[in-house]
C-alpha cells in the first residue's frame, strides 16, 4: 500500500508541477530569431588601412561599441558576440527601420579629441575636433604605473609638431577623448608635450584605465565591418514556422504516446508520462540557463523525443522477450531492466559522442542543435531509464501488475517452461 | 505485426551490398555529374521569402525587380500565399529596402525574410561538418573499441558512413534543394544510425558470450539470432522516429522542411543498413578472424 501512495504522489504532484508552471516556462523561454523575426549579420572585421592584424582587443572592442549603438537604437536585447578571430555576428529583435540599423551598425569606431570651441550648451560637451583616431600610433596606447602605483594610460601620436601645438594651445584646459559621441574622459593638460607621447591619469581605477587604452588602441586602427551573411525573419513568418512546428510535433506526440501504450500498456503508460516529464524538463533546462531556442532545436527536440522514446522500446521488448521464455514478471522486469540497462547507455554515449563533436566544431546552427541533443539524452537517461525503471518496480512490488497481458504480452505467446 | 522474424539475415545482405554498392555508384556518378542543387546559403546572392495575404503574379513582381535593376537572373517562384525570389546577386540595403516597400504597396500584411549570405560562409560551415564527422567517428571507434572490439566500430563507422552518404546522393539524384539545415540533418542521421547500431551489437556481444562457435555457420547463427532478437525494437523505433520526422516534413515550418525530408529518407537507410550491413560486416571480419588459425593447421 505504501509502494501505491508513493507511486501516486510522484506522478500527481510532478503532473500538478508541471501543469502549474509550463504557462509560464514557455513565456521566459528565450527564442531564435528564426522564432520571433529579427534579423542577424555576421560581420567580418579588417582593418581600415591594410596589413596590420586584428587584435582580439580591438575585436571585443568593436563588438561592445556595436551593442551601444544597437542599444541606443532601442532594440530589444541585442546579442552581439565574437566567433574566431575577426568575425562579430549581431543579432536584433524587434527592429523597424532595418536600413537605417544597418548602415549606423557599419560606421567604423571614431576615436576623436575634442576641445571647447564655445557652441557647447552643456559643461561637459566639447564640439572642435582636435586630433582624430588615426593621429594616434597604432597599438601606441600602453597601460603605465606612476610612483604612487597609480595606473596611467600613456599614448603615442604619429606627429609630434601636431600634438606639441595641440597642447600648446591647450594648456591648463581639458582635452576630451570621445568614441564616436560618448565622452570618455576629459583629461586637463599639464604641460607642453613635444616628444609625441602622452600620460593620461584615470584617477586610480586600473579597469578604467585599461578600458581606456584598448579604446584609443581601437580608435587608432578603426576596423571595418563587412556584411558576411545576413538574416531577415518578418516577425510573422517566424511565428507561422513556430506554430506550424509545434503543431506537428504535437501531432506526432500524441501518436508516439498512443503507440507506447498500445504495445506496451502499463509500463507503456509510465513511458508516456516520464516522456512528457523528460520535455518539460528540457524546456525548465531552457529557461534556467539561458539558452536560446531555434528551429533547429526544435527539430532537435521532437526527434530526441524519438530517440527517448528507443529507451522505453529496447527495455520493454527486452521485457516481453524474457516473459515469452517463460520467467515470472518479477524476474522478467529485473532481468530485462539489467540487460537493456547498457545497451541504452552505450547508444546514448556514442550519440552523445557525436553531439559534443558537433557543439565543439559547429557554428550558428549546428551549435543550438547539438546543445539540444546533448541536453535531451542526459534528461533523458534521467527519466525514461531511471525514473521510469523507479516507477514500474513501485507497482511491482506493491503486488500490482500481476498478469502478462498489463505488459501487452498475451498468456498464449508464454513458452512453458 | 507478425512475420518470421527468424530468417537468414547473412545470406539477405549479400544482395543488400549489391543494392548498396550500386545504389553508392549511382550517387557518386550523380554527384560527379550534377553536383548538389545547392540553396542560396552556398551560393553568392540573396534569396527573399515572402508571406503574402493574396496571390501576386509574376507580371506584378518583374516591373519591380527592374525598378530596382536585379531582374536578370532573377527566378520568382509564386506558391499559395506566398512567393520566393533568388537574386544571383547580393542585394543592398536599398534595393531590399525599395523590394519590401513596393511589395508593401501590392499587399500590405507581406511579411518578408531575407537572407544574404557570402557562400564562404557555408563552405566553411560544410568544411566544419565534414570535419566534425570524421572527428566523430574517431571518438566512436575509441569508444566502442574499449567498449566492445574494433571489429564492431568497424563495421559501425561503414553504416553511418554508408547512411550519410546515400541521403547526399539521393539529394543529388532527386535534385533536392541542399541548404545549411541539410547539413545539421546528415548530422543527425550519423546520430541515430550509431545509436540503432550499438544495439544490434550490444545483443551479438551479449550472445558471443555463451556462445561456443565452432563453425562458420555457427556464427552466422549467432548473428541472425542476435538480429532476430532486436529486430522488433529496430522496426518500433525507425517506425516511430520515423512518424515523427515525416510530421514535421508534412506540417512543419518551410524552414525546416528539407531538414526533415533528408530525416526521413536518412532514417530508412538508418534502419536499413543496422540490420542488412553492420552486422553482416562483423560477421565477415570476424570470420576471417576465425578462419586463420583452420588454415593454418590444414
Amino acid at each position: 500500500m505504501k509502494r501505491i501512495i508513493a507511486f501516486i504522489t510522484v506522478v500527481a504532484v510532478s503532473t500538478a508541477i508541471m501543469v502549474w508552471t509550463t504557462p509560464g516556462l514557455l513565456n521566459n523561454l528565450h527564442l531564435g530569431l528564426d522564432l520571433k523575426g529579427g534579423f542577424e549579420i555576421l560581420y567580418e572585421a579588417t582593418p581600415i588601412e591594410g596589413g596590420a592584424k586584428v587584435s582580439k582587443e580591438s575585436l571585443i572592442k568593436t563588438a561592445q561599441s556595436l551593442e551601444e549603438r544597437a542599444n541606443k537604437l532601442g532594440t530589444s536585447e541585442p546579442e552581439v558576440t565574437t566567433e574566431g578571430t575577426n568575425r562579430i555576428r549581431l543579432k536584433l529583435a524587434g527592429v523597424t527601420d532595418e536600413a537605417e540599423v544597418r548602415k549606423q551598425m557599419k560606421e567604423p569606431a571614431s576615436l576623436t579629441f575634442r576641445s571647447k570651441d564655445g557652441t557647447e550648451t552643456a559643461d561637459d560637451q566639447y564640439n572642435k575636433i582636435e586630433m582624430i583616431g588615426t593621429d594616434f600610433a597604432e597599438n601606441g596606447a600602453k597601460l603605465e604605473f606612476n610612483n604612487m602605483n597609480e595606473p596611467l594610460v600613456s599614448i603615442k601620436v604619429n606627429s609630434k609638431e601636431k600634438f606639441a601645438e595641440v597642447t600648446q594651445r591647450l594648456l591648463g584646459q581639458p582635452l576630451a577623448i570621445y568614441m564616436n559621441e560618448t565622452l570618455i574622459s576629459a583629461p586637463v593638460v599639464q604641460a607642453v608635450l613635444t616628444d609625441g607621447t602622452a600620460s593620461i591619469s584615470v584617477g586610480g581605477d586600473l579597469n578604467e584605465a585599461k578600458e581606456l587604452r584598448d579604446q584609443i588602441n581601437l580608435g587608432a586602427l578603426p576596423l571595418k565591418l563587412t556584411e558576411k551573411y545576413s538574416q531577415s525573419v518578418g516577425a510573422t513568418l517566424g511565428k507561422q514556422s513556430l506554430d506550424s512546428t509545434i503543431e506537428a510535433g504535437l501531432i506526432a506526440s500524441v501518436f508516439i504516446l498512443i503507440f507506447m501504450i498500445g504495445m506496451y500498456r502499463v509500463p507503456g503508460l509510465i513511458a508516456s508520462f516520464t516522456l512528457i516529464l523528460h520535455t518539460w524538463l528540457l524546456i525548465l533546462v531552457f529557461v534556467w540557463a539561458d539558452f536560446t531556442l531555434t528551429l533547429p532545436g526544435i527539430a532537435a527536440l521532437i526527434l530526441g523525443v524519438g530517440m527517448a522514446v528507443d529507451a522505453n522500446i529496447i527495455t520493454n521488448e527486452r521485457i516481453h522477450e524474457e516473459m515469452k521464455l517463460g520467467k515470472s514478471i518479477m524476474s522478467a522486469v529485473k532481468a530485462g531492466d539489467k540487460h537493456s540497462l547498457r545497451t541504452v547507455l552505450d547508444s546514448n554515449i556514442t550519440t552523445i559522442i557525436v553531439a559534443v563533436v558537433m557543439y565543439w566544431f559547429g557554428t550558428g546552427a549546428v551549435k543550438g542543435f547539438a546543445l539540444v541533443l546533448i541536453v535531451e539524452i542526459v534528461l533523458s537517461i534521467l527519466t525514461n531509464i531511471y525514473l521510469s525503471r523507479f516507477l514500474l518496480n513501485l507497482l511491482l512490488k506493491a503486488g500490482k501488475l500481476l498478469k502478462p497481458k498489463y505488459f501487452g504480452v498475451k498468456e498464449s505467446d508464454i513458452n512453458a517452461l | 505485426m507478425r512475420f518470421k522474424k527468424e530468417m537468414d539475415y547473412v545470406h539477405i545482405s549479400k544482395y543488400c551490398y549489391t543494392i548498396s554498392i550500386i545504389l553508392t555508384i549511382v550517387g557518386v556518378i550523380s554527384l560527379a555529374v550534377f553536383g548538389l542543387n545547392y540553396s542560396v546559403d552556398f551560393r553568392a546572392g540573396s534569396s527573399v521569402d515572402i508571406t503574402l495575404t493574396q496571390d501576386l503574379t509574376e507580371d506584378q513582381i518583374h516591373p519591380i525587380l527592374e525598378g530596382i535593376s536585379a531582374d536578370q537572373g532573377t527566378a520568382i517562384n509564386p506558391g499559395d500565399n506566398r512567393m520566393t525570389l533568388r537574386f544571383e546577386k547580393v542585394l543592398d540595403e536599398n534595393q531590399e529596402m525599395q523590394l519590401k516597400e513596393e511589395i508593401t504597396k501590392l499587399d500590405a500584411g507581406a511579411s518578408f525574410e531575407v537572407n544574404t549570405v557570402d557562400p564562404e560562409m557555408a563552405k566553411e560551415l560544410a568544411r566544419n561538418a565534414i570535419y566534425s564527422v570524421l572527428i566523430s567517428c574517431i571518438g566512436i571507434i575509441i569508444y566502442v573499441s574499449i567498449r566492445f572490439e574494433w571489429r564492431f566500430a568497424v563495421a559501425a563507422i561503414v553504416a553511418l558512413l554508408h547512411d550519410a552518404f546515400l541521403v547526399v546522393a539521393v539529394f543529388s539524384i532527386f535534385r533536392f534543394e541542399v541548404d545549411l539545415t541539410f547539413i545539421i540533418a546528415v548530422l543527425t542521421i550519423i546520430g541515430y544510425s550509431i545509436n540503432d547500431t550499438i544495439v544490434i551489437f550490444d545483443r551479438i556481444r551479449e550472445n558471443l558470450r555463451f556462445a561456443k562457435l565452432k563453425t562458420r555457420q555457427d556464427l552466422i547463427d549467432l548473428v541472425n539470432k542476435s538480429v532476430a532478437q532486436t529486430i522488433m525494437r529496430s522496426i518500433y523505433t525507425a517506425v516511430t522516429v520515423f512518424i515523427a520526422a515525416l510530421f514535421l516534413f508534412l506540417l512543419g515550418g518551410e524552414s525546416i522542411r528539407m531538414f526533415s525530408l533528408a530525416m526521413v529518407i536518412g532514417l530508412i537507410f538508418g534502419a536499413y543498413s543496422t540490420i542488412f550491413i553492420a552486422s553482416p560486416i562483423w560477421f565477415l571480419l570476424k570470420s576471417r578472424q576465425k578462419n586463420k588459425p583452420a588454415h593454418a593447421a590444414s
